[in-house]
């Protein structure tokens, strides 16, 4: 009893941190600019499927593999995907935002992004779907009863560094300051002579980048790519930052974690067809509980 | 304004085009249908479909046509995407009915979608014959529907039958898609028969997961730890890449057995090998094949550049076998007329030599014919075992 | 008494329309029942009926109210079920408990009944939204309204009797029983019937002091409440009244398939709802109306395209939010439109109607 549940603490650690990587990402870009970037998902499919193409050249050029072309995959990746996700925000965000349109209109937007870029992969990659190449050796740790590959804690400490820079970013640096001033209020903000523009094309290189470090290590992990593999994850890591309180990146970041103990602590007690039903219950009853998640703020409202 | 116009103008324009390319016309044409997933969660299902018809249609444009009764017709397909969704395969069943007024229908392939399109092909007595769906539904007390395939309440006792004597143990874990009838349905009749013939409680682990769960180690922890001897895992090839690792990384080392939708080309690329030494039920053993069936795979093979799975080798028999009824009916020229001929071709086959084994149609429109189980060797090929008789 | 004669046309003009939609319908099913729409072609203009249903419904919460509900399928999938379920009950040979309750004739008259009961089924289901709404709002209420649609689609999947993934088959039953008695294409007759009735209702809501309540929250809710607005009285009508629809939507579709399955009622399917009511404009019950026609059309259209349909689609709209980012509608009706198009033609020749600028 108590090795499996020891076991599952471990695999619930591992999969919350990929709902946490990925709801920073969404938490990023809705802090700055209040929009629910539905396309995130899809970017985070976008980036393993890079990280196949480079991490398979890599391992064509540098035979063998090891720390230095996960490394090397790691930086082009994030480099690669962060220019989607500027491209993105420049060509079908940017032009709604100018016009000052009801910002649902944005979400729907990022919706047919999110599409375009499933079936595009779809269209242009073909319908086969892919392995992720073993960029480092797998190791299996046998601790006792508990089983660990090496793998599995490097997501879990991917997801605890991410989570450091990210809150040193955008507590300690200049831009994250603007990326904080931005999101309290988005009109004054260009009197005091920040470049609004500018930051939020770094925000969103920063959040693309994010699904890229999340997409490289799910690759690793969960190695079957196929077009649809963002979606879902991606639906579900946004409920989990909302759950934490989205908008926060700490909210985010813990939001993933219950996520992933939720889901896998139910599939390990009740009948694993009902974990669906019981997880979503359960977020219910949170969101009915503590209305703005768990570290979200009540914004003032005006009157 | 102006702008509203131009829109106006492109939407309009493009509805021209698309009405352009979905009415092209021909006289004096054997038209098929074709009511596949070409999008949608399993697009390698349509696309190994697609590629099948493709092989034959090259075979008879190299004739010159198919031959009916010393006459040469052409021939077309048509292909039609239904996007792995139920309501979706109903409007391209009656698109091609009504529409495209072809004489038969191959497909869908899976059950979901084979049901409902089944019922819309038999009211309209338009003959259908799917290539893939094992579920008995799908032909029940449905005169105009076929199917190329065995059934699931056959492949599973045999399954586990194989898998008593084969592996020698007594408990066994399942491991199911929830959202997948297929899988259901295989997952329960094998559970059923295992219990009669092992006792109650044999089954130590019955469990399950979502169509686009990505993460299985909770239900493999609770397997792992059960007790159990042997997995059952009748599921899709791509979630056998993802369960199948990660059940070794948290220390499963016993036998797994799977289902007929292991077999496909991607599995042991996608899996990387790790699902060598596993037996799965099937339907053709392609490594080791002789003939008629070594040729398909030979010139699949040639054309797209990997082995064809049995998606692929069934819509090439279930295509013949609709080629064949016309061959033996006749056309007349009538379009009514003709289909109800091609169907009752369909059911008087007697003995048809496909290469996916010899075929007779029974009263309800499914075949009879074997199931064969399959090692996966370590060079990755699917090696014939043994056959199972019903 | 000088408004008399306005108030005259209008009737007037009411009454052209109402005729006008009756010998629409009545031509349609005429051309139906002689063989000239062919029975595809009959399943669009079906498809085409229940998606204006479920977007016109959709955008009760989504457009007059302005909240983001992205779970609308789930509710759907209530009405669905419980109308396949009763009418398998009540009028066919079923795997329940057999015989049918009812003798299969009755079909023509319950089979309304039958639906709008579906349609009951999911107003009570839309409950699991409504009251967490009366404290949570915008994207916390999005959350709770996916979450709904994944509750309802896995209880689904857990109940064996339905089916569960395996679906529900033999509504068709009921629907022959209704044409073996009169020879009519009922589906048709009967969706058709069903657009009209909720449209109108949709209509006569947002027109009634309830539906300038629930348009009120969309504004201001705080200020909505000042004025003495009962904002939970109208978030609870408004998402039981929208899921209610959705639900005979729902039950339609179930019949006019002869089979439902869960799948069928995912996040995919909230997804379009969503696309009909955005690119429609929200507040526009015209521009559902339109959009859902358009959007349902175009998707059969192109389907020869395969895959590439479902980049081309996005891309088309992605053009159109760039273009009017407002919708095809805005928050106009078809009327205003109408007017204002006829006077922009007329206003050159100058009839005395002055073009007001």
């Amino acid at each position: 009893m108590l090795t499996t549940f020891l076991q599952n603490v471990f695999n619930a650690l591992q999969w919350g941190s990929f709902y946490s990587m990925i709801a920073l990402g969404y938490c990023l870009v809705y802090g700055v600019l209040r929009l629910i970037n539905f396309a995130h998902g899809d970017i985070f499919m976008t980036a393993c499927y890079i990280a196949f193409f480079i991490a398979t050249a890599l391992l064509g050029a540098f035979s063998g593999g090891g720390v230095f072309v996960f490394a090397l995959t790691l930086l082009l990746t994030m480099g690669a995907t962060a220019l989607v996700g500027i491209t993105i925000e420049r060509i079908a965000y940017r032009p709604l935002r100018m016009k000052g349109v009801n910002r649902l209109y944005v979400v729907i937007t990022a919706l047919m992004v999110g599409f375009i870029l499933e079936n595009g992969n779809l269209a242009f990659l073909g319908a086969s779907a892919r392995r992720f190449p073993d960029v480092i050796e797998k190791h299996i740790w046998q601790f006792g009863p508990v089983v660990l590959t090496n793998l599995k804690v490097l997501v879990i400490l991917a997801a605890f560094a991410v989570f450091g820079l990210l809150q040193f970013i955008v507590q300690k640096t200049v831009l994250g300051m603007s990326m904080r001033a931005i999101s309290y209020d988005k009109f004054a903000i260009p009197l005091m002579g920040i470049p609004v523009n500018r930051v939020i094309t770094f925000t969103f290189a920063l959040g693309s980048g994010l699904a890229a470090v999340a997409g490289i290590l799910f690759g690793m992990s969960y190695p079957v790519l196929d077009p649809y593999m963002g979606m879902i994850i991606g639906w579900k890591a946004f409920i989990a930052a909302v759950v934490g309180g989205i908008g926060d990146i700490k909210g985010a970041f813990i939001g993933g974690f219950i996520l992933g103990f939720i889901e896998i602590f139910i599939t390990a007690v009740f009948p694993s067809s009902f974990k669906d039903l019981i997880s979503f219950v359960i977020l219910l009853i949170i969101l009915v509980l503590k209305p703005t998640g768990f570290f979200g703020v009540a914004r003032s409202t005006k009157i | 304004m102006r702008r509203k116009g131009f829109l106006g103008a492109l939407l309009i324009a493009l509805a021209a085009t698309a009405l352009f390319i979905g009415c092209s016309k021909k006289e004096q044409t054997i038209k098929i249908g074709f009511n596949i997933p070409l999008t949608g969660d399993n697009p390698m299902v349509g696309e190994g479909s697609k590629n099948a018809g493709d092989i034959v249609l090259k075979a008879l444009k190299a004739q010159g046509g198919l031959t009916v009764k010393g006459q040469k017709y052409p021939v077309e397909f048509i292909y039609v995407d239904n996007e792995l969704k139920a309501e979706s395969a109903v409007q391209a069943a009656l698109r091609l009915i009504e529409q495209d007024k072809v004489l038969a229908v191959v497909g869908p392939q899976g059950s979901g979608r084979a049901i409902p399109a089944g019922q819309v092909n038999n009211d309209n007595r338009t003959p259908m014959i799917s290539a893939w769906s094992t579920n008995p539904d799908t032909t029940l007390n449905r005169p105009y529907v076929f199917r190329a395939c065995f059934l699931d309440p056959f492949q599973a006792p045999v399954a586990a039958k194989f898998a008593k004597e084969q592996f020698n143990v007594t408990k066994t874990a399942i491991l199911y898609n929830l959202e997948d009838d297929y899988s259901k349905t295989l997952a329960e009749l094998y559970r059923d028969s295992w219990q009669a013939a092992n006792g109650p409680g044999s089954v130590v682990v019955f469990d399950s997961f979502g169509q686009r769960d990505q993460d299985f180690s909770a239900q493999l922890t609770r397997i792992v730890n059960s007790g159990a001897e042997m997995l059952y895992l009748p599921v899709y090839y791509n979630f056998v890449a993802l369960i199948v690792p990660q059940a070794k990384d948290l220390g499963w080392n016993k036998p797994i057995m799977g289902a007929d939708a292991w077999g496909s080309a991607d599995l042991v690329p996608l899996s990387k090998g790790s699902v060598a030494g596993y037996y799965f039920t099937t339907h053709y053993a392609a490594a080791g094949a002789v003939g008629k069936t070594k040729e398909f795979i030979d010139e699949y093979n040639a054309s797209y550049g990997y082995i064809p799975d049995d998606v692929a080798a069934l819509t090439y028999d279930a295509v013949n076998i609709v080629l064949q009824a016309i061959q033996n009916a006749g056309l007349s020229g009538d379009l009514q007329k003709d289909r109800n001929a091609i169907k009752d071709a369909m059911a008087a086959l007697r003995n048809y030599d496909g290469i996916t084994g010899k075929m007779n149609f029974n009263v309800q429109g499914d075949p009879e014919k074997d199931a064969v189980v399959v090692r996966i060797s370590e060079a990755g090929e699917f090696v014939y075992v043994t056959s199972l008789q019903p | 008494m000088a408004l008399s004669p306005d108030i005259k046309t209008k009737q007037k003009t009411q009454l052209q329309i109402i005729l006008a939609i009756v010998i629409g319908m009545a031509v349609v099913v005429f051309l139906a029942a002689i063989g000239v729409l062919n029975q595809y072609i009959q399943t669009v203009i079906m498809s085409i009926g229940i998606n204006i249903i479920f977007a016109s419904s959709l955008n009760i919460v989504n457009g007059y109210m302005g909240e983001f509900s992205c779970g609308h399928g789930g509710f759907m999938a209530v009405g669905a079920y419980v109308s396949s379920v009763l009418s398998l009950l009540l009028f066919t040979e079923n795997k329940f408990i057999g015989h049918p309750l009812l003798p299969p004739q009755t079909a023509l008259f319950l089979f309304p009944v039958v639906i709008i009961i579906g349609g009951f089924a999911a107003a009570l289901a839309g409950l699991l939204v409504a009251i967490p709404s009366f404290k949570t709002r915008d994207d916390y209420l999005a959350i709770i309204t996916i979450a709904a649609n994944y509750i309802i689609m896995t209880a689904i999947n857990n109940i064996p009797a339905v089916g569960a993934s395996r679906g529900l088959m033999g509504m068709k039953g009921t629907v022959f029983a209704m044409s073996d008695l009169i020879p009519l294409p009922w589906m048709l007759i009967w969706i058709m019937v069903f657009v009209v009735v909720c449209v109108v209702a949709i209509k006569r809501l947002m027109g009634s002091v309830l539906g300038k309540g629930i348009s009120a929250i969309r504004y201001d809710e705080i200020s909505a409440e000042i004025m003495s607005v009962n904002t939970n009285q109208m978030k609870l009508l408004a998402f039981m009244f929208s899921s209610g629809l959705a639900g005979v939507a729902g039950g339609l579709f179930a019949h006019m398939l002869g089979f439902v399955n869960p799948s069928s009622f995912n996040i995919m399917k909230s997804t379009e709802g969503m696309v009909m009511v955005y690119l429609g404009g929200m507040g526009s019950l015209s521009g559902s109306v339109l959009s859902a026609v358009l959007f349902t059309f175009l998707l059969e259209l192109l389907r020869p395209l395969q895959i590439l349909k479902w980049v081309f689609i996005p891309l088309l709209l992605i053009l159109l939010m760039q273009f009017r980012p407002e919708g095809l509608m805005g928050n106009r009706e078809l009327p205003e439109v109408w007017a204002k198009l006829k006077l922009s033609f007329r206003g050159g020749k100058g009839n005395g109607i002055s073009s007001g600028n």
